[in-house]
């Protein structure tokens, strides 16, 4: 290991882990923070499942301590937050059993905390800040005040959304989408909601901006496009995504916002009657525009959910196969025209929305060209494992699994993108059960390879195998526990949206007994996660020591630094002779050849 | 040793710009997508509207039109103000830069009179769908301005110590303040036919 000689950048404590500048430590800020969300999400989740499967019961040991919790609540709401008559247990569980108004928030909550203030910032801003300039050979990011602004800006966000459970009302409860005109008369939780998602959006866009100007600007002498990283490619296009895609949500957020405070009406229509009373609006506005806008924004979103994934992957297995990646252009390629494509298939979420066949039929053209650059990007990843002596670690079973997972996912997408099929599928529960394919034992399963595979470089130990292999098989079994059957219920046409998951629902009696089984899934898939957390914060400080600093064996630019990197990142300037996946090189002396290695043996 | 972010200053090669003018016009990238949507937002519900007032039946087009020359010509000191510092005179710069952030608050205040016009004849942003897009626009249009000023007066005031110490990053950073001043500049002159002619 390299000695940081002298070591300029002695800041202290508050301008070093704080308010902090250098990617590494901001990456890290992205990272515990959107672990602690997703739990927060996750945990949203359970309380919805034991409704699920025992409607009308009462929640056992959550119920025991939710009283002093809700005593407590109501004391914040009262002495800080000065709302009066707060009796926040009889809003939400009274007597331990969850009311709908509940249970609609729990629902519209975990969809936005997992997508935006979970995945994306630990897919983006921890993955991507941490790794990209390490990979590119940068120093720092292009712009590290600004850097350090958007995960500012993204901690507000998230801080807002989540005391938005405190307002009037409670949270939002219009789902993860705020459909129009539900949310424009929802109580005041919705609008917490949108200025939460104003400043998640501007984090989002700081740090893209931050992304692109970095990967055009800042990579390192001779490192040329086809020579990044298929990770470096993935946080690219999605940075442009990012970039594109999110101001349209923003000025959607700003009419709805309008709507609620101002009292315009851009998603009212005209003669709109609430709870049997004409609403005393100006109307003619079009509740449909809001869908146009919020899927402008959501279904490139989906895409920057999966791509940063596929790049962890692509570079894991890469890694673990000791072979170049198969198809790394063809992958690159497909990776841009996804990019592009991301942009117009956003309707086929709206096909039962009465929008006319002609677009219905766009739409769902553009929908099937877009599985194909999908489906070479996992092909090149399927044939990558040909013939290769695979390294089982954890980091690798992680990647594995993801691509049957994706696999799953993304084909029970197809009949999804067929409008004809979508008539009898939409909202049902087979929707959650084919996105949740892709991003829970999809893309969270690649971040999880993510963390157990850059661990030792930012801590210099390995996180434990043992542990990480009983975190590895319960989580991948409980993942289909939960969502297999999501599918057989939504194919027998089981609405997603029943708060007693189907008990008074005609078509649901059939598959009742499936809730429980689901749900006691998702409660073990939770213990599951306990090796992991053990595994991560007793392997900071006992990890088994890396020997170098290089210790998978790997080509790539951010193994050629010090671990954990210093400020600056490299010892010396790195200089790039070669391509991202030299392994096995014949006639090399190891069995991979870092790029920034001159000659082969 | 340890690196430092280069292409502060000079451009790199291959790409030809400096960091900070890349990372603007993808800043401004993303404003045209913001303001493309709430202008799709307006075509949208002119179009589904079963009837839509002539902007100048509301609004005054004297006034609108002497915005748009008072925003164009504070786009012109802005340039002005650049050139000064390229041509290292930077008490003119100081003058140029003063005038924009002048006109542009000549265009707030102008502006404000306009909407407490409207606010007196009881026209509020709920009346109609024409008065909630046209203040909706308008607003996030002046909020920009504001965001305009308050950059153009860090740079006339405190800011303008980096010209002692690095002329040419000071000079950089005139030039990147003067491309979001022209964004804003470009966004008013699409949105004064839209909302005030048509």
């Amino acid at each position: 290991m390299h000695n940081n000689h002298h070591d300029s950048y002695d800041l202290g404590f508050w301008r070093k882990y704080i308010f902090a500048t250098d990617h590494k430590i901001i990456g890290l800020q992205y990272g515990i923070t959107a672990l602690f969300f997703l739990l927060v999400g996750f945990s949203l989740m359970m309380l919805m499942r034991w409704q699920l499967a025992y409607p009308g019961e009462p929640i056992p040991v959550v119920g025991q301590f939710w009283i002093p919790f809700s005593k407590a609540i109501d004391w914040i709401r009262i002495n800080i937050f000065h709302i009066a008559g707060s009796n926040f247990a009889e809003e939400t569980l009274p007597g331990g059993v969850m009311l709908p108004e509940f249970y609609n928030q729990l629902g519209a909550m975990h969809g936005t905390i997992m997508v935006f203030m979970g995945i994306v910032p630990l897919a983006v801003g921890a993955f991507g800040n941490y790794v990209v300039p390490l990979q590119i050979g940068a120093a720092d990011m292009a712009f590290p005040k600004i850097n350090m602004a958007s995960y500012w800006s993204f901690l507000i966000g998230g801080v807002i959304m989540l005391l938005s459970f405190l307002a009037p009302g409670g949270a939002a409860s219009s789902g993860w989408t705020s459909y129009t005109p539900l949310a424009d008369i929802a109580p005041t939780g919705q609008t917490l909601w949108i200025i939460g998602m104003i400043f998640l959006i501007t984090s989002s866009l700081l740090g893209a901006v931050n992304f692109i100007t970095t990967i055009f600007q800042l990579r390192a002498k001779g490192l040329t496009f086809m020579k990044l990283p298929f990770f470096v490619w993935a946080q690219l296009v999605t940075a442009f995504l990012l970039l594109l895609a999110f101001p349209p949500l923003e000025a959607a957020g700003v009419l709805q916002l309008m709507d609620r405070i101002a009292g315009t009406s851009f998603f009212l229509p005209s003669g709109l009657v609430v709870s049997g009373k004409p609403l005393e609006v100006s109307g003619g506005g079009n509740t449909l525009l809001w869908q146009h806008l919020f899927w402008f924004l959501a279904h490139p979103e989906v895409y920057v959910l999966i791509l940063p994934a596929m790049g962890i992957v692509a570079e894991v297995i890469a890694n673990n196969t000791r072979k170049p990646l198969w198809g790394y252009k063809s992958m690159v390629y497909s990776l841009l025209v996804l990019g592009f494509l991301s942009f117009i298939v956003w309707a086929h979420h709206m096909f039962l929305t009465g929008m006319g066949t002609a677009i219905s039929t766009f739409f769902q053209a553009t929908t099937m060209i877009i599985s194909i650059p999908s489906v070479i990007i996992l092909t090149a990843l399927f044939l990558s494992l040909w013939g290769s002596s695979i390294r089982f670690n954890t980091p690798m079973l992680f990647a594995l699994a993801f691509l049957p997972m994706f696999g799953i996912g993304g084909l029970t997408g197809l009949p999804l993108g067929l409008s004809t099929p979508d008539i009898h599928l939409h909202d049902t529960y087979y929707v959650i059960g084919h996105f949740h394919y892709i991003v829970a034992p999809g893309t969270i399963f690649a971040l999880f390879a993510g963390i157990y595979y850059w661990f030792p470089k930012v801590t210099g130990r390995k996180m434990n195998e043992i542990l990480g292999q009983i975190h590895f098989w319960p989580s991948l079994i409980c993942m289909n526990g939960v969502f297999m059957p999501m599918m057989i219920q939504g194919l027998a046409g089981v609405s997603r949206r029943l708060y007693d998951g189907g008990a008074q629902y005609a078509h649901a009696q059939g598959y009742l007994h499936l809730n429980e089984f689901m749900s006691i899934s998702a409660w073990i898939l939770a213990l599951a996660q306990i090796p992991f957390i053990i595994n991560l914060f007793w392997s900071m400080f006992a990890g088994r020591k890396v020997e170098n600093d290089n210790p998978w064996g790997s080509t790539t630019l951010e193994w050629a630094t010090p671990t954990p990197p210093s400020h600056g990142n490299f010892v010396h300037e790195p200089i790039v002779y070669r391509g991202p996946y030299e392994y096995s090189v014949p006639n090399a002396t190891k069995d991979f050849t870092p790029q920034n290695q001159e000659a082969i043996t | 040793m340890s690196l430092t972010v280069p292409y502060l200053i000079e451009e790199r090669p291959d790409t030809g710009v400096f960091n900070a003018k890349m990372g603007i016009w993808l800043f401004l990238a993303s404003e045209v997508m913001l303001f493309g949507a709430l202008f799709s937002t307006y075509v949208l519900l002119r179009v589904g509207s079963i009837e839509w007032p002539m902007g100048s039946t509301i609004l005054s087009v004297p006034i609108g039109a002497f915005n748009t020359v008072v925003l164009i010509t504070s786009s012109v000191t802005m340039v002005f103000a650049w050139v000064s510092l390229k041509l290292k005179q930077f008490d003119k710069f100081k003058l140029y830069l003063g005038l924009t952030i002048l006109l542009a608050l000549t265009f707030l205040v102008v502006k404000a009179f306009e909407y407490g016009a409207k606010f007196s004849h009881g026209m509020f942003p709920k009346t109609s769908t024409y008065l909630a897009i046209y203040f909706t626009l308008t607003g996030l249009h002046a909020l920009h301005v504001i965001g305009g000023i308050i950059v153009n007066s860090y740079f006339w005031g405190p800011g303008g110590h980096l010209w002692q110490t690095k002329p040419e990053q000071f000079t950089n950073r005139i030039e990147i303040a003067g491309l979001y001043w022209h964004f804003v500049d470009l966004v008013w002159i699409f949105l004064f036919p839209v909302l005030y002619l048509l």
